[in-house]
């Protein structure tokens, strides 16, 4: 079937050849986006909903391609080696950062092998519980958890996770040692939270959201610099003292290093203007996030958070000797 | 009664032309899918997700559905007629199903497996719908401990009822379990066995395995003699089963909907179990065990219908809790929030129409299946008849473009070209490769939940006695090591070893 669409590809491509002398530019057939995940997942979510919109202003396809493998790593390594022509993107998260020190042989350099489109949107966490858990609020739940560290079970979906990384934060700014559980993906480790096989973890609203509003687990605050509108009742990390553990899962495009300039300019734009759309910021708010503003989704302010992100996962990751290679 | 209310909204749902149009696309597409060897649902729905966007949210789950349910009846046809199963469940179907297609029963086998299917197909969507969530919550009772336990069961009865050699059974097994440890620790990130190579990372390919050792190697296997290329039976015989067979059916039917059912509805990879524990439990209650591995009516009916209910129920977990039991439900959450709909507890409450449409569609596609197999099973065993030149090279095409959808990784083309040479290497040393395939599968399972469990109780092996369904599973394991060990038992073990 894969090989069916791109035979379907080739053929299109075949057509917009020949009337490619009078199409002035980029772009003139079909673009491929990378997800380094596998399909169905929230960061392919994330993609799907962009490559539709960013389609429609480029004026052609773009097909998600899912490259899962090695914690993204795999669908990076491919698209830094792909050619530089503007038809090949990659639509990654913050372990594009993270990688860069989880894993000791990349088989690309982060910071030199890519150029930038723009930020897509950042994703806030949630700490969450079993929905039996002592803790009335927030300030409880601090005290609680350095209290008892010893018999609090932390679940996260696996080494380089967004939930690994926020626990990884949270022991950090409480302190406090907790004993972790990694599982295969958010999946089973939501499930043995429902079940309250363990007690906390930290995920994405994304998970989070609807388990909570359906009363299965229990919140207790978010980590973003403001309140949430889904959760007006939930503190943010900051007001219960721990400013440390602000963290955002944001996801970015990416192309190879040495793509033409016009390439990246349009691309650009066509994911401001996706950003812009109502439908796209409709659905982003089911899932508790928000597009990025049309001045983070531009390539300067991509590489900023990007090497700002290497900087500051890099001692985090090295403090807790967790390598994922 | 609330059930009946919600049942006659859901049929109202899924009953609209509309609805009953896409019902259909997925039942056939999933059909054609699991006909054709190693192109996976999980690829083919991943490839239809854009065109989804542009449906309403209850047809288009209807139809991804449709195409994961009539995956599991088209999966078995290859399995049977050129014994290349395309996952996991269907690998049991071929032990029995490809001894009846060289036996020229090739249509009853066929029948058999549309039959069971449907069978289970409406009984667990009976028990989606009455049961869904009191089974929820006793799923979620299954902590690593239980998880540990119950896989520990699933091994150790393969090994004691395995046919043939029980040392070779074993040491598949064994192989099969290492196999399993390759790729990248999941609690402390250390590669094991990539020789570092990154395509590793994640542990070897499922499909490449499957389809490398159980397909390519019987390609192989029949190539090297000109005469004997048996892969193709000429003679197809009848199509329909006969008095006999149903009769013979009927009981292992039954069993292996209620096993399916049950195991389908744990989220961490139960339903993997479903067809492989309904084939020993036939074995173990047959009269005549040593007709197994040579064509029984009971090894093809007793998987296939357990592994069809496991399909059905495996939708519980989804439905109930927003919770994917595997990548295939991970798709549909995909699907859904896309649609605009998250996932999770608040569904069945807050979209009746779509919770009930779906589960009434699953009956409505059973039903459908079932009717459009039926006649095909004609025209599928008409396969048999194309020259082997004409269908090897289709075959190998065929599996090579399915193997490479899943990742889009040429490694994994490699890797499909080894296993293919292991499982040849297997067919001369005369080992099975379906224990291989069960401790692959179940070994890295075994081995999460062990540790897992270990963590959670802080090092404390009591927990898998000191937790009562855990503990029910572990007595179960020793009593089906008693019972082998038995002389009697072992006595008559051997006499069906004798035949090999």
């Amino acid at each position: 079937m894969a090989q069916f669409t791109r035979f379907a590809g080739l053929s299109m491509l075949g057509l917009m050849l020949g009337s490619a002398a009078l199409a002035q530019g980029y772009p003139e057939r079909q673009i491929t986006m990378v997800v380094p995940f596998s399909a169905g997942g929230p960061t392919d979510t994330v993609a799907r909903l962009v490559a539709e919109k960013m389609s429609e202003s480029l004026g052609q396809q773009i097909i998600v391609e899912n490259v899962g493998g090695a914690g993204g790593t795999l669908g990076a390594g491919r698209v830094a080696s792909a050619e530089a022509d503007g038809y090949t993107v990659l639509l990654h998260h913050i372990g594009m950062a993270t990688s860069a020190t989880l894993y000791r042989s990349l088989a690309y350099d982060t910071l030199n092998a890519f150029d930038y489109v723009g930020l897509v949107t950042e994703v806030p966490m949630t700490l969450v519980a079993r929905k039996d858990f002592e803790p009335a609020d927030m300030a409880a739940f601090v005290s609680y958890v350095k209290e008892n560290a010893d018999s609090i079970t932390l679940a996260n979906a696996g080494i380089g996770a967004a939930s690994h990384l926020c626990g990884m934060l949270f022991m950090q700014a409480l302190d406090a040692p907790i004993v972790t559980v990694p599982y295969k993906g958010t999946g089973p480790a939501m499930t043995d939270l429902l079940g309250g096989q363990v007690d906390i973890m930290c995920d994405q609203t994304t998970n989070t959201s609807e388990q909570v509003r359906g009363g299965t687990i229990k919140a207790y605050a978010v980590t973003t610099p403001e309140r949430l509108e889904i959760f007006p009742d939930l503190p943010t990390v900051a007001e219960a003292g721990l400013p440390g553990m602000e963290v955002a899962i944001w996801h970015g495009i990416y192309a190879p290093k040495g793509t033409p300039p016009e390439a990246i300019e349009k691309l650009s734009a066509a994911l401001q203007a996706a950003l812009a759309d109502e439908g796209v910021a409709a659905k982003m708010a089911d899932l508790g996030t928000a597009p990025s503003p049309a001045e983070d989704a531009t390539p300067q302010a991509l590489q900023a958070k990007l090497e700002s992100e290497i900087d500051r996962w890099k001692p985090v990751i090295e403090a807790a000797g967790v390598y994922a290679d | 009664m609330d059930l009946f209310s919600n049942l006659a909204l859901g049929f109202s749902t899924a009953a609209t032309p509309a609805n009953l149009f896409f019902c259909l696309i997925g039942a056939l597409l999933g059909t054609l899918v699991g006909v054709l060897p190693g192109i996976g649902v999980t690829a083919t729905i991943a490839m239809l997700l854009p065109i989804t966007f542009q449906l309403e949210p209850v047809s288009s789950l209807i139809m991804l559905a449709g195409i994961y349910y009539g995956a599991q009846y088209g999966g078995s046809t290859t399995a049977i007629l050129i014994n290349l199963p395309g996952e996991s469940s269907s690998a049991v179907t071929a032990i029995d199903g490809y001894q009846m297609a060289r036996n020229g029963k090739a249509g009853t086998a066929l029948a058999i497996a549309a039959l069971g299917s449907f069978f289970a197909g409406t009984f667990a969507t009976l028990l989606v719908a009455i049961f869904a969530p009191p089974l929820t919550i006793i799923a979620l009772k299954f902590g690593a401990a239980e998880y540990f336990s119950l896989m520990l069961l699933g091994l150790v009865s393969a090994i004691a009822l395995a046919h043939g050699s029980v040392p070779k059974a074993l040491a598949m097994v064994v192989l099969g379990l290492l196999l399993g440890l390759v790729g990248t620790d999941i609690y402390t990130g250390t590669p094991r066995f990539n020789f570092g190579i990154t395509n590793f990372a994640d542990g070897l390919n499922f499909v490449a395995l499957a389809v490398g050792v159980f397909g390519i190697a019987e390609i192989l296997r029949n190539l090297e003699d000109e005469r004997s290329r048996k892969v193709i039976t000429s003679q197809v015989g009848s199509l329909f089963p006969s008095r006999e067979d149903l009769r013979k059916m009927l009981a292992p039917m039954m069993r292996g909907t209620v096993l399916g059912s049950a195991l389908g509805v744990l989220p961490g990879g139960g339903a993997i179990l479903a067809s492989f524990a309904a084939y020993t439990v036939e074995k173990r209650l047959s009269k005549e065990p040593h007709t197994f591995g040579k064509g029984a009516v009971a090894g093809v009916a007793g998987p296939e219908s357990a592994n069809n209910a496991g399909a059905q129920t495996s939708f519980i977990p989804l439905l109930t809790l927003g919770i994917p039991a595997n990548p295939v439900m991970a798709l549909m959450v995909g699907a859904m929030i896309i649609q605009g709909i998250v996932p999770g507890p608040n569904v069945a409450s807050e979209q009746p129409a779509l919770f009930w449409g779906v589960i009434a569609s699953m009956w409505i596609g059973n039903l459908m299946l079932v009717i459009l197999n039926l006649p095909l099973i004609g025209l599928w065993v008409r396969l048999l008849k194309v020259p082997y030149f004409v269908l090897f090279p289709i075959i190998l095409a065929f599996c090579s473009i399915g193997v490479y959808s899943v990742n889009s990784n040429v490694f994994d083309l490699y890797s499909v070209a080894m296993f293919g040479l292991l499982g040849y290497v297997l067919i001369k040393l005369r080992c099975e490769p379906a224990p291989l395939l069960l401790g692959f599968v179940l070994g890295p399972l075994l081995e999460e939940n062990l540790r897992r469990a270990m963590i959670l109780g802080r090092g404390d092996p009591m927990v898998f006695v000191t937790r009562p369904i855990s503990a029910t599973l572990l007595a179960l394991t020793v009593v089906v090591l008693i019972v082998v060990l038995l002389p009697s038992v072992r006595a008559k073990r051997e006499e069906v070893f004798v035949e090999d």
